[in-house]
């Protein structure tokens, strides 16, 4: 039994978090003294907020220089995959308040709640990505959760965002069960919560192999629920269906960036010894959620939901870096896989801000963009917000030269490196299926003609600054199809210093 | 000769900064401004292309005007062009043909003016592009990247049908495309991490690894080519696309995959290659043979030149294939050729659609009565298509029958079928559309050319013409490189 540490723990790896917390505190009590409709006081506060973060990270970032820094007991970790990732939660933080301002503005749904709820949402996920320890990794991930469940029911006159959050709070909770149940039995055969403890008691062979698997068998689970890869998808269409586009942004963003810090700390961290064990799981859930994700997705008719299968195609894909880590016993290649992972995971961010950034853009008061039909014609009224929306599509179908294309190279490449050739040929098979649904998108901008019978206004307009984040958002894509390597470097830099 | 110079680069860059510019004219009311910059930009694109055939070393086998940055260090992909006597004429035909679309596209052209402008020259620099990268990661993005303003092109200015065909040309060459990626990465675990065509060129590979990779890249440049029985995206796509779409598909696109047996296929797999040349050859035979008598019952002209061209592909692939001297250059020949010739047909038919609004045969008849000076050149272009001699339809269908004389009688004995095929589709098309007495009223209001058509007919005649007088300026380009080609075949790299 060590005795008790009485000495106050080193807070400044976890300046940010704390930051955070007090400016979350501030807005929520500020917005009460907000009168505007338009909350422009608290919406400001809540960028000021982030954009401190962001500098407080830099700061910390430049203190740490690339060795991970452990404090709180061991609870709590700094290192640089969490700077990096941190670094895109804010901004893609930020870039939902931009997006979703005029759509929450115009349903009366800008409330202190949402900014508040949206920056606990975001110190959930930052205590996620820098968790050290079982506890840490529930307590950051409860606190993401429940504030998601709470966004989702925003709208509380809408029967069908009740419901999505009834059914995403229900799923949820099983997933955090399971989750505590394999951590529990790990915890049990290992003796400690500690990740990195954990890893050095499954190195050291002296736990009891069964009880590891079961335990790691639960926590996979609770990992792909919260990635939403299949089996375990079943929240995610009604889930984005059902909130508010402006939610659903929120929630296909910064909360996916959490969850790969999640897997990365769970399985790689702590329980790289059981890569073969787990590999197996996840490579068996990519092949079914890239099927699931890529066939059910042309039959759908709203947009919404064709992203929501979308997104379950793409963590399939993302899981394609994580099952290329270790092959036979052998690490060489498990920077370059995990690397390429992060690299998708952040992609994918960036697109899909893009993608639900121009449905909000295209709503308007008392008209939702999200079936297909609504985006007929985007090139009449629009030539250049269609081209962004293209850029975006083909991102996500991931042809070259964009963004997506190297996101999708980089974990192909890590699999065939790995010998999974099979693997990659799969997924290039039902990336072709893909394709066919965002060239749908396409084709409705370009090929069709507006429909103007139905009530829509015929020129797209918004918020300059919305306009101006949308083709920023769009042309980066672009710009990382082109020159793709700095991102990738600072991907391989982050996951070297694990 | 290996001081860096950047006509490469300028081959590629220059069309697709023009579309760019084209671009930012924006809406239909300043539709004169986009035609010009458009103008201008592929002329300039053709312009710093010459010097890349003028400044060409012919004796050298090796690759010229090489350019080599690192471009992604992390995957070890660099920016890494290079032409050989093979790959350098592809980009002036390539330059050439978008010059004579642009003009082509000038009046016909009324909506979304400067966005199908800009298509066209996005499309030039990427085709540059496939044809100078010698970076396989490059050349894919190259590669794939034509998808998308091809798309748009069908798509946007196309018949009734476009969607469909617009889709059907997107997802078939997407499914090779992605096949060819899986082997553009596996060659590069083989070598030790390299993407550079011309160290894959060297890897030793086993007999079965070459197998599968022959299929990938195989899947990726037949469904290009087209092949039989991978061809039917062809057809659809020709129909539904505008004239100037049906141009670049017709002339360029299809080198783009014929293209890639020679960079690829062949020198990377070439016990594969050996071992899988009569499937290959089999394959060809049918589309030159089967495809030939399909385009005999045609009724649409447009469909009709589309069969033609995958008989002619046939062709192609059939001189690659029979591995020796006159086989790959009469497919080169044949490609420029072909360039050329359906180039021309694909306008001559757009002539006249643009006037009638009709593409089947059914619908004409007598046109030389009211526009003797097309149908002058509509007869040319014909006797070329099938082959005459003079024409530069002759020289690479003649090289390719004497290379597979030496290789197999009977093999030679089936692709000369086409002379008589090729000669039958055509001139009983151009018999029932330009002869007989005039057929109906809209017939007997045709007006001839105007000076823009005649400029753009005239410059592809008087390549025909040249070609197929005195091909030598073209051949002897090619020659050294496809020796060392031969050579590097032969050896087997177990």
């Amino acid at each position: 039994m060590t005795p008790v540490n009485t000495a106050l723990p080193d807070f400044l790896p976890a300046l940010p978090e704390i930051f955070l917390l007090a400016m979350a505190c501030v807005v929520m009590i500020a917005d009460l003294f907000v009168k505007s409709e338009r909350r422009t006081a608290s919406y400001l506060l809540a960028h000021v907020s982030l954009l401190g973060c962001a500098g407080l990270t830099l700061l910390v970032m430049a203190g740490t220089m690339n060795t991970p820094i452990y404090t709180f007991s061991g609870l709590f970790v700094a290192d640089t995959m969490s700077h990096l990732l941190k670094l895109c939660a804010y901004i893609a933080a930020s870039a939902t308040l931009v997006y979703s301002r005029k759509y929450m503005l115009d349903r009366g749904l800008l409330t202190g709640e949402f900014l508040t709820l949206l920056l606990f949402s975001v110190l959930g996920g930052m205590i996620l990505i820098s968790a050290n320890s079982f506890i840490t990794v529930y307590m950051g991930l409860e606190l993401l959760s429940l504030c998601l469940y709470a966004m989702v029911a925003l709208n509380r006159d809408s029967a069908a965002s009740t419901e999505a959050a009834m059914k995403y709070f229900v799923l949820g909770a099983l997933a955090s069960g399971l989750l505590l149940y394999g951590m529990s039995m790990i915890y049990g055969a290992t003796g400690t919560l500690t990740i990195t403890e954990v890893a050095k008691a499954i190195g050291s062979g002296s736990s009891d192999k069964t009880i590891l698997v079961f335990g790691l068998v639960f926590t996979v689970c609770g990992v792909a629920f919260k990635l939403g890869v299949a089996p375990f998808h079943m929240w995610i269409p009604d889930v984005y269906h059902g909130a508010p586009t402006a939610v659903t942004l929120v929630i296909g963003t910064a909360p996916k960036l959490a969850a790969f810090a999640m897997a990365m700390r769970l399985l790689v961290n702590g329980m790289l010894d059981l890569a073969a064990d787990w590999q197996q799981m996840l490579a068996i859930m990519a092949v079914i959620s890239m099927a699931i994700g890529n066939v059910t997705a042309i039959a759908q008719t709203n947009l919404k939901r064709m992203l929501a299968y979308s997104t379950i195609s793409h963590m399939g894909f993302l899981l394609l870096g994580l099952v290329s880590g270790v092959v036979g016993g052998n690490w060489f290649n498990a920077a370059d896989a995990y690397s390429a992972s992060m690299f998708y995971v952040i992609v994918y961010v960036l697109m899909t801000l893009g993608a639900f950034g121009m449905l909000l853009f295209l709503s308007r008061a008392g008209f939702e963009c999200e079936r297909l039909e609504d985006l007929k014609g985007l090139n009449r009224r629009s030539p250049w917000y269609a081209f962004i929306m293209l850029v975006l599509m083909f991102s996500l179908a991931g042809l070259p030269p964009t963004g997506g294309f190297f996101a999708k190279y980089a974990v192909l490449s890590a699999a065939v490196a790995a010998g999974q050739v099979w693997l990659a040929v799969v997924a290039v098979f039902f990336s072709l299926i893909g394709a066919y649904f965002y060239l749908r998108i396409v084709k409705l901008m370009y090929f069709d003609e507006p429909d103007d019978a139905a009530p829509r206004g015929s020129v797209v307009e918004g918020p300059r600054e919305m306009r101006v984040l949308l083709t920023v958002n769009g042309l980066a894509l672009l710009a990382l199809g082109i020159v793709p390597q700095p991102l990738v470097a600072l991907c391989t830099l982050a996951i070297k210093s694990l | 000769m290996q001081t860096t110079s950047h006509l490469l680069s300028l081959a590629i860059w220059v069309p697709i900064l023009a579309g760019l510019l084209v671009l930012a004219t924006g809406g239909d009311n300043r539709a004169p401004m986009a035609r010009s910059i458009a103008f201008v930009g592929a002329l300039m694109g053709f312009l710093v292309t010459i010097p890349l055939y003028t400044g060409f070393n012919v004796q050298s086998v090796g690759m010229q005007f090489v350019e080599l940055t690192p471009w992604i260090a992390h995957f070890n992909v660099n920016y890494h062009l290079g032409v050989d006597g093979i790959s350098v004429l592809f980009i002036l035909l390539n330059s050439f043909i978008t010059v004579l679309v642009v003009i082509a596209g000038w009046t016909v052209i009324q909506s979304r003016v400067a966005q199908y402008f800009a298509s066209f020259l996005f499309l030039s620099g990427i085709m540059n592009g496939v044809f100078a990268a010698l970076d396989g990661v490059l050349f894919y993005v190259f590669f794939e990247a034509t998808l998308i303003p091809m798309f748009i092109i069908i798509g946007v200015w196309g018949g009734p049908n476009r969607v469909y065909a617009a889709l059907k040309f997107f997802l078939y060459t997407l499914l090779g495309s992605l096949l060819m990626l899986v082997a553009v990465l596996y060659l590069y675990s083989k070598s030790g991490g390299s993407f550079s065509i011309l160290d894959w060129h060297k890897l030793p590979l086993a007999l079965n690894a070459q197998k599968w990779l022959f299929f990938a890249f195989l899947l990726a440049f037949a469904v290009k080519v087209p092949m039989w029985p991978v061809h039917t995206w062809l057809p659809d796509a020709h129909v539904e696309a505008p004239t100037g779409g049906s141009v670049v598909l017709a002339a360029i696109m299809l080198k783009l995959g014929a293209y890639g047996f020679v960079r690829f296929s062949l020198p990377i797999l070439p016990d594969a290659s050996r071992e899988l040349a009569w499937f290959m050859i089999a394959l060809s035979l049918i589309a030159v043979v089967y495809i030939g008598l399909v385009a005999l019952v045609q009724a649409d002209m447009k469909k009709l030149i589309a069969y033609s061209s995958i008989s002619h592909m046939g062709f192609v692939t059939l001189g690659f294939f029979i591995f020796n001297a006159y086989g790959v250059e009469g497919a080169l020949v044949q490609m420029i050729s072909h360039g050329f010739i359906s180039a021309a047909m694909f306008l001559c038919v757009g002539v006249m659609y643009d006037r009638m609004h009709s593409r089947q045969i059914a619908d004409y008849g007598g046109v030389v009565n009211t526009m003797p000076k097309f149908a002058s050149f509509f007869m040319l272009f014909a006797m070329a298509n099938c082959g005459l001699p003079a024409t530069s339809g002759f020289v690479g269908e003649f090289m390719v029958i004497m290379g597979a004389m030496k290789a197999n009688f009977w093999v030679a004995f089936a692709a000369a079928t086409t002379l008589v095929f090729g000669a039958a589709y055509t001139l009983w098309m151009y018999k029932r559309v330009v002869f007989g007495p005039v057929a109906n009223d809209h017939v007997a209001a045709l007006t001839d050319l105007n000076g823009r058509e005649f400029v753009v007919l005239s410059a592809l005649a008087i390549a025909v013409l040249a070609m197929g007088i005195y091909p030598l300026p073209f051949t002897e380009v090619m020659h050294a490189s496809v020796n060392d080609l031969l050579r590097h075949v032969a050896l087997p790299k177990l």
